[in-house]
């Protein structure tokens, strides 16, 4: 029976009110491939950010495995060599210093069952020092083929489990090729985790401004009444880059740019731009509508491929001022490659709000500038009365969400050209998320970092999520491959390919990049 | 005729609205010049200020890092002025490129004389962007010139142990609290021990000892006991602890506060060997037995942990930067965008803890 004296539960901390930083509870970061190009680019920065500001837990370690053969006090060189070199932020020493001096290093295949022996025997002397048991991550920052390599092997020491603390998986991209690479992924994964115990990384969905399409779409009025297929005309979404491939050839060519970008990062723009309102923003919330978004695009059949998919190659030609060699001239590039450097996409979403609105989505290397931005053009009013007044390039209104390089909000407008006549010309209302608030963003590595340890799933992938994005992608994916080359090819530093003109429907145009 | 360059313009025995114009001709010139200087609008800082320091006060703002305002008015009280001279000038961070707009700021000095300030509001109203936040900071007093500011500004910025007497500073902040929000520099000086203290009792496991709390010591810097006093008024205010005055004895000021079903002995410390303003430490007690202590050190906070009925000690550090005091105020803008809530009630109980002290003024 309860006293009245009996002490009643605390359910919430009462401290954390007001708080910006809300406490993360004491973790152990173990990184596999911690010797890795994303993991000193990235991963170690973002650590180091985190730890600078006071965010990392209050006991926080941190062991990286990797192959390459070193003692613990050369990994923390190479931390330390990374940080210094890719932080957003010129690091404090003794930050620094402190963040990495138990760091441990454990050498290994990640094949090799022993390397999870001396991770549960560290994992411990960690518990041991912190007097009870720590939380622990395992970001997997590796080759995709040892993802199930080493959930398996984790499930198998029985590191996915921890008495009176959480256990958590990050995975990297990319979730597999192909649809059956995905399914068969979440089925190993799951076979040892839960999914509340996996996150699944687009590093898309920690950028402030892909964020910021949520709060742009439900915490304003202004838009929600045209947000449909009564006012909308059509949507592309682009993410064009200018460079080439650089040193990526061994991943590039064999994922592609459908694989690369569209499959994980453009969808998840497109789910962001169309999904319904959720009840709440808790992760399954969110999640539940970006995938009933995927759900309602139909994949194509065999035959539509050709129809709503176009693919192509960068030729050489002259980017930035500079002549610039074409996909197949660049280093470690097969010379019979088939790879996409360029794919453009036509999808439909049929659901209620969106039937019969076109979405164009294109990505591509070398082309004109880099840009990512999603443009959505409104149906034109149904009759223009100023036309014979000499109105130049009147348009219907466009909305762009721009993510990079310049992160902002515009609006094109018609309005009256100073005279006597009732000439009108679009104008633009622009918005710059950088001349609107001071607070240098973080990378979206530290966010996501830091959701991960507090166990907050809204910005990761979920698996039903991954495997309707691969639906939609699978077919297009093996229907290339069995085309044989050469394929279109475009000048480096262009629009793109002119065949991807063939996706666009009832006169429209695609954006210049 | 207003001396319209580039950059700067100038002008002596002016009126607000040659300012205003000086600006928006200067910002015309800047776009003209290249599209991609685009002004930031974020927020006015109104900075009232002794003309004899307003070069210190400009040093510390320059240390604010990217937490500057988007419009600063710094009005310079000169107590041999009878006219008004202003100085406008536009800077970008950058110069822009085809990738990056370069983000200008305005500053605007103002020098005024003692005759201006009972009516300054209607020399600034003119100078601050409309529907942006506007920030009011007046570090050497100017209490005729925050009064008349109140009107148009929405946050009023301050640092508590700027005030010799505590008492005085918390009255202070109280009283501009009811009708502005109030960023206290002193409250923000206690947010990383804060964020730790929380931190510490999150762990379900502890959080039953947060009623349990039976002590607490908080070591200062000598100038800073309104910090060390936000700190105990914000463990008072969210775990409901009744407080009583604080008793002087010597430095120290000792006291308690009534828990649910317990005391709370509280003690405030100078620490003669900080060197920077703010808290240097801090000590909690549980009935249950924990004992955890926080110290400045380099690299973050030096904890400490001691289990007394399972005979466990450890010690640790949790990691994190200092701030330094550009950093704070830095800190202290970009705080006027938020909102806490509970600071006011943090400040209520402070000055519980000093009325009636008796402590040393």
């Amino acid at each position: 029976m309860t006293t009245p004296d009996a002490e009643a539960p605390e359910h919430d901390n009462p401290l954390t009110e007001g708080l910006e930083r809300l406490p993360v509870h004491n973790t152990t970061l173990v990184i596999f491939g911690a010797t890795g190009d994303l993991s000193k680019r990235k991963l170690l920065p973002a650590l180091y950010n985190l730890a600078h500001e006071g965010a990392l837990p209050e006991r926080f370690h941190l062991i990286g495995v990797s192959r390459s053969d070193m003692p613990h006090g050369d990994f923390r060189e190479m931390a330390q060599d990374a940080i210094r070199e890719f932080s957003r932020r010129e690091p404090d020493a003794k930050v620094l210093e402190e963040l990495l001096n138990e760091a441990r290093y454990i050498p290994g295949s990640f094949d090799d069952e022993s390397i999870y022996g001396e991770l549960t025997k560290t994992l411990e002397e960690f518990d041991q020092a912190a007097g009870g048991p720590l939380n622990r991550a395992f970001y997997l920052s590796t080759a995709p083929s040892f993802f199930p390599v080493i959930v398996g092997a984790l499930g198998r020491e029985g590191l996915h489990r921890h008495p009176d603390s959480e256990v958590r998986v990050i995975i990297e991209k990319p979730f597999g090729t192909t649809l059956a690479e995905a399914q068969e992924l979440n089925a190993e994964v799951l076979g040892v985790f839960e999914e509340r115990q996996v996150f699944r990384i687009d590093h898309y969905l920690g950028k402030e401004t892909v964020q910021n399409m949520l709060a742009f779409r439900f915490a304003n009025g202004l838009f929600e009444p045209v947000w449909n297929r009564n006012y909308i005309d059509n949507v592309q979404i682009t993410a064009a880059e200018d460079i080439g491939i650089g040193s990526r050839a061994g991943y590039y060519d064999s994922a592609g740019a459908l694989r690369d970008l569209v499959q994980n990062h453009m969808l998840q723009l497109l789910t962001l731009l169309c999904m319904e309102p959720p009840v709440d923003f808790s992760a399954d919330e969110v999640r539940d509508e970006k995938v009933k978004v995927l759900h309602a695009i139909p994949a194509p059949t065999a035959e539509a491929v050709s129809q709503m998919a176009v693919r192509a190659q960068y030729a050489e030609g002259v980017s930035a001022g500079e002549d610039a060699p074409g996909y197949l001239q660049e280093s470690d590039v097969p010379a019979d490659s088939n790879t996409e450097t360029y794919a453009a996409l036509r999808l439909s979403v049929q659901n209620w709000r969106w039937a019969g609105v076109p979405f164009y989505l294109r990505t591509g290397k070398r082309l004109a500038r880099k840009v990512t931005e999603i443009a959505v053009t409104l149906k034109p009013v149904p009759h223009l009365a100023f036309q014979s007044e000499g109105s130049v390039g009147v348009k219907p209104n466009q909305l762009i969400l721009t993510m990079q390089p310049n992160e902002g909000v515009s609006i094109s407008l018609g309005a009256k050209i100073p005279g006597t006549r009732m000439s009108i010309r679009p104008v633009n209302m622009e918005f710059l998320y950088g001349t609107a608030f001071m607070s240098q963003s973080p990378e979206a590595y530290e966010r996501l970092i830091m959701d991960a340890m507090r166990g907050d799933a809204t910005l990761f992938t979920r698996n039903d999520e991954v495997e309707a994005q691969w639906r939609i992608c699978d077919p297009i994916v093996s229907t290339w491959a069995q085309q044989p080359g050469p394929l279109p090819q475009y000048e480096a530093g262009t629009q793109g390919p002119e065949e991807a003109d063939q996706l666009l429907q009832d006169g429209h145009r695609w954006r210049a990049i | 005729m207003p001396g319209v360059s580039d950059s700067v313009w100038r002008e002596q025995d002016t009126t607000p609205g040659a300012i205003e114009a000086a600006l928006r001709q200067l910002l015309k010139e800047r776009h003209a010049e290249n599209a991609s200087y685009v002004p930031a609008r974020v927020l006015n800082l109104v900075c009232v200020v002794d003309r004899e320091w307003s070069g210190e006060i400009a040093n510390r703002l320059r240390g604010v890092g990217r937490f500057h305002a988007s419009r600063t008015v710094v009005c310079a009280v000169d107590p041999k002025r009878t006219t008004i001279d202003a100085t406008a000038s536009i800077a970008a961070d950058s110069e822009p490129s085809d990738d990056h707009l370069a983000l200008t700021r305005e500053t605007v000095i103002v020098d005024v004389g003692p005759q201006h300030l009972e009516h300054l509001d209607t020399i600034v109203d003119p100078l601050v962007v409309t529907d942006l936040a506007t920030v009011v900071w007046s570090p050497h007093g100017h209490e005729q010139a925050l009064e008349a500011l109140l009107r148009l500004s929405q946050v009023v910025l301050l640092d508590s142990i700027d005030e010799p007497n505590p008492a005085d500073a918390v009255r202070r902040a109280r009283r501009l609290s009811d009708s502005v929000y109030v960023v206290d520099l002193a409250w923000l000086r206690s947010t990383p021990w804060r964020e730790r203290i929380a931190a510490t009792f999150d762990p379900a496991a502890l959080r039953p000892d947060l009623r349990r709390i039976s002590a607490i010591t908080v070591r200062h810097h000598a100038d800073s006991t309104v910090a060390a006093m936000l700190l105990i008024g914000w463990l008072a205010s969210r775990l409901d602890w009744r407080c009583e005055p604080l008793i002087a004895e010597g430095n120290m000021r000792r006291g308690s506060a009534e828990a649910r079903r317990h005391r709370v002995k509280i003690c405030l410390e100078p620490e003669p060997d900080q060197q920077v303003r703010g808290l240097a430490g801090l000590t909690l007690e549980t009935s249950s037995g924990r004992w955890l202590s926080l110290e400045r050190g380099p690299g973050g906070l030096q904890a400490r942990y001691r289990n007394k009925a399972k005979g466990a000690e450890r010690e640790w550090t949790v990691l994190g930067a200092s701030r330094g005091e550009p950093g704070i105020l830095g800190e202290g803008i970009r705080q006027a965008l938020l909102r806490d809530p509970t600071y006011a009630p943090a400040l209520e109980a402070c000055q519980t803890m000093l009325e009636h002290s008796g402590a040393p003024a």
